[in-house]
């Protein structure tokens, strides 16, 4: 309801700061939408003129269109006197607490035995609000809204809560010795024969999801969905879309409400309404953040001006036919949140960690061969970044690189073409009115060519991609991108990347050896970019690696709650114990088998924090080149 | 497109380039033709392109003649609807594709042909191409239209016409020669883009169907 209210306003804050973290807290981060950018010019034919930025001189600005608000307690409300260092706190419960009166109940006993009321008051009065299902929906009456999805939304919600043992309701994803079939959410659900006889089985199987995404025009037209299609969820798709109006008649947009363990989360965005419903434990902000990124992918494939124009000539468009062939951009994005994903957790980059020195060297080459119509360049290997050369006016946004890394590395289809791809796209947070032209080819780190052949894993493929304002200059950045390349073999930064793509990420215990610690997430707040250790062995599996997720969501939606006053955080479940500590300089979250003992934890973590402030110059690109 | 002797050749070799674009409606097979043609590759499932692909397939013609293809494999969708005028604006020929079974694809086809007789290079060589042969062999029943037709049809706008199937590789390669053999491989054109940028609003008189006699190899 406030989220376009802020824009203008926050905007200029953002071009007189100098880090975008020292912004008051006051001021929630909203994602860049339409209505921020109203000065802008509107041409909807030709490439838009490069808008002017904020002034920022730093690599990655989380500013306007970064894709999360900020946590609105950091870092002006951390308090500097002691807090209750590690804390047992029943912090982790606030998410449950708002979907489940029992759980409430039951941590608010413990909160009063916990002592810890100066930590938990404030926050307490947030949950007790939230608490009840009814006041979370701002003035809704819920009652009707239950029932109308009360046959739809399943119930049961299985060994998470039966497994109670009277310490705290840590809500978290099924316990993994239950062997889970998280892996066959991302199946399709099949399809309707002509006589409509398997609907009922379909049906079931698309129940079953644990998360679902609905996008649809506020004008009722099924637009996309995650799972199943249109024609099987068409009642569904009404009846979400009479519940919107409902609220939006009302001048007082439906956000979100809970049916069970069941999330819905809601999103307008002009003439489109975007859901998401989820039991995967999932708080209001994550969810939120999620659809807006999916708003952000179908903007990118078509440009605010021309969906505004779409609607307006025509309420009823069915946008279903411009998106057409961008639904598996929409898929992946959203698999890769339902999958979870640290990146949008923390609204924040990885790099591909590699001695600065080299990275100079790589900039260098960048530089050297930058053709006039260049906008930006980057390396990018496996979804991290190796390299960004930018004007020095504008910056990259998390936002849009998140969309460029899904539909490079995620999506295949570009790397399905076979050959090198030229691709217009908008980057909504760069410029949500015109496209920008992105080149992208595929390094060959293992034989002789330089194109990846088809074997090539995600993890392994190295892009090379030149973004420019010019659609005709495709040869000119193929050029640049040969002799880029050329140069890279001489002086032996093909190989450097090679080596470091292949060492993979680190393990716990390469950085301190007999750790506690299964995995960790270090954000580095002031360069809006993260680190973290290997998925092995422990997070191998896609469900194991979900549970992982969760917790992290957990660690970090309490810690980022409202008026919270946390800056280490400890919590312990059925499964594990797991830590987080902010500070102004860093978020860093981890994870700990669930007997861990707190002091080992809690020294690791500084172990840790160590290692990262000796390694920052590798793990981090610092400044970024800029011409 | 220079026609040039290659390094290191023999005497008497000819190399020559020459740029290509496909066209037509979407999910028709534009890139899984162009994959069987480049890396003789096929996927059952394939994502559609976004944007252009730009590949490169070299091909012999006879011992002393060696051809280059510079590709442009578009996608199909509405919406890059706008950006084809910039890959088929100095191509030497384009391979417009429809599906043997979606009747509605010959019509796009259709309107991509006329619309590079008016736009295009003049002299472009056009091939028509029916893909997904390979449903119609396994299942008549689902072949929507007659070869007959779009046979006839090529012929009246001067178009070389194959039925294809990427899936079994059926007539892929023969098309690709048969364009190759019909480009005049003694006439310089612009080398590429880079090199003779057009840029603006091309006055050159339309070229209507000065498509030659329009050789149909089936």
């Amino acid at each position: 309801m406030d989220s376009t209210a802020n824009g203008p306003a926050q905007n200029a804050t953002d071009a007189g700061t100098d880090t975008s973290e020292s912004l008051p807290p006051s001021l929630p981060r909203q994602p860049n939408s339409c209505s921020d950018r109203e000065s802008d010019p509107t041409p909807e034919e030709r490439p838009p003129p490069l808008p002017p930025r904020p002034n920022t001189l730093r690599l990655l600005d989380e500013g306007g269109a970064s894709l999360r608000t900020a946590r609105p307690g950091a870092p002006t409300t951390l308090q500097s006197r002691a807090t209750t260092a590690v804390s047992l706190t029943d912090i982790g419960c606030h998410d449950a607490g708002k979907e489940n009166h029992v759980v409430r109940e039951a941590s608010e006993t413990l909160r009063a035995k916990a002592s810890l009321n100066h930590l938990t008051s404030s926050r307490g009065s947030e949950t007790g609000d939230t608490a009840s299902i009814r006041s979370s929906v701002p003035q809704g009456d819920l009652g009707d809204v239950e029932n109308v999805f009360g046959d739809f939304v399943a119930t049961d919600t299985g060994p998470i809560r039966k497994h109670s043992t009277g310490l705290l309701q840590f809500p978290e994803f099924r316990a993994d010795d239950v062997e889970d079939d998280f892996a066959s959410e991302f199946e399709p659900v099949g399809d309707v024969d002509e006589e409509g006889e398997h609907e009922e089985q379909v049906l079931e199987r698309w129940k079953a999801k644990r998360k679902h995404y609905l996008i649809l025009s506020a004008a009722g037209k099924p637009i996309w969905t995650r799972h199943g299609d249109g024609g099987l969820i068409s009642t569904y798709i009404g009846v979400i879309q009479t519940i919107i109006s409902f609220y939006e008649g009302s001048k007082d947009p439906l956000r979100s409400f809970s049916a069970g363990d069941t999330k819905f989360v809601i999103v307008t965005k002009g003439p489109l309404y975007l859901v998401a419903i989820s039991r995967l434990l999932e708080s209001d902000t994550q969810l939120k953040l999620q659809l807006e990124a999916l708003y952000m992918q179908i903007l990118s494939t078509l440009t605010l001006p021309s969906l505004t124009h779409l609607f307006s000539v025509r309420p009823s468009t069915d946008l279903k036919r411009p998106l057409q062939g961008s639904e598996t951009l929409l898929s992946t994005l959203a698999d890769s949140f339902t999958k979870g994903s640290p990146s949008t957790l923390l609204s924040a980059l990885e790099c591909l960690k590699i001695r600065k020195s080299h990275r100079q060297a790589i900039n260098n080459t960048l530089l050297k061969t930058k053709v006039s119509s260049l906008l930006y360049g980057l390396v990018v290997a496996g979804g991290r970044l190796v390299n960004v050369v930018r004007p020095k006016k504008h910056s990259l946004h998390p936002g849009d690189l998140q969309l460029l890394f899904n539909m490079i590395f995620e999506a295949e289809a570009v790397k399905a073409g076979g050959g090198e791809s030229w691709i217009p796209v908008c980057l909504p947070g760069f410029n949500s009115s015109g496209y920008l032209y992105m080149y992208v080819s595929f390094l060959d780190l293992r034989g002789e060519g330089n194109t990846a052949d088809d074997t090539t894993t995600k993890e392994e493929s190295v892009a090379i991609v030149l973004i420019s304002a010019n659609k005709e200059s495709f040869f000119e950045l193929q050029d640049m991108r040969n002799a880029f390349v050329e140069q890279m073999e001489k002086n032996g930064s093909i190989k450097i990347i090679k080596e470091a793509v292949d060492r993979g990420r680190p393990n716990t215990t390469d950085i301190v050896p007999g750790t506690v610690l299964h995995h960790f997430l270090y954000k580095s707040r002031a360069n809006v970019q993260f680190t973290m250790s290997s998925y092995n062995h422990e997070f191998s599996t896609i469900s194991r690696r979900r549970r992982l997720m969760s917790t992290y969501n957990n660690l970090h939606a309490s810690i980022h709650a409202k008026h919270t006053h946390v800056k280490v955080h400890h919590c312990v479940s059925q499964s594990s114990s797991s830590f987080a500590w902010v500070t102004p300089m860093f978020e860093l979250y981890c994870v700990a088998g669930a007997n861990a003992n707190r002091n080992a934890l809690a020294q690791s973590a500084s172990k840790i924090i160590e290692w990262v402030r000796q390694e920052e110059e590798r793990l981090f690109i610092i400044g970024g080149a800029v011409f | 497109m220079a026609t040039r002797a290659a390094a290191g050749a023999r005497p008497g070799a000819r190399f020559a380039q020459f740029k290509l674009v496909l066209l037509g409606e979407s999910a028709v097979g534009k890139s899984s033709l162009v994959l069987r043609f480049v890396k003789d590759q096929f996927d059952d499932y394939r994502e559609s392109t976004i944007g252009a692909a730009f590949l490169t397939q070299t091909i012999s013609l006879d011992e002393s003649t060696t051809v280059k293809f510079e590709i442009w494999d578009t996608a199909g969708q509405e919406r890059y609807k706008s950006l084809a005028p910039m890959y088929y604006r100095n191509a030497n020929c384009a391979v417009v594709v429809y599906d043997i079974t979606q009747a509605s694809s010959l019509d796009k086809a259709k309107s991509w042909v006329k619309e590079l007789q008016r736009q295009a290079n003049e002299n472009i060589v056009i091939a028509l191409a029916g893909n997904k042969l390979d449903l119609v062999t396994e299942n008549p029943d689902k072949r929507a239209i007659p070869t007959a037709d779009a046979e006839a049809y090529a012929r009246e706008a001067g178009l070389l016409f194959f039925e294809t199937s990427a899936k079994t590789s059926s007539n892929v390669r023969e098309l690709f020669t048969a364009i190759a053999k019909k480009l005049p491989l003694d006439q310089a054109g612009p080398r590429n883009l880079r090199a003779a940028p057009r840029p603006g609003v091309d006055l050159r008189p339309e070229a209507p169907g000065t498509q030659g006699a329009g050789a149909c190899n089936c």
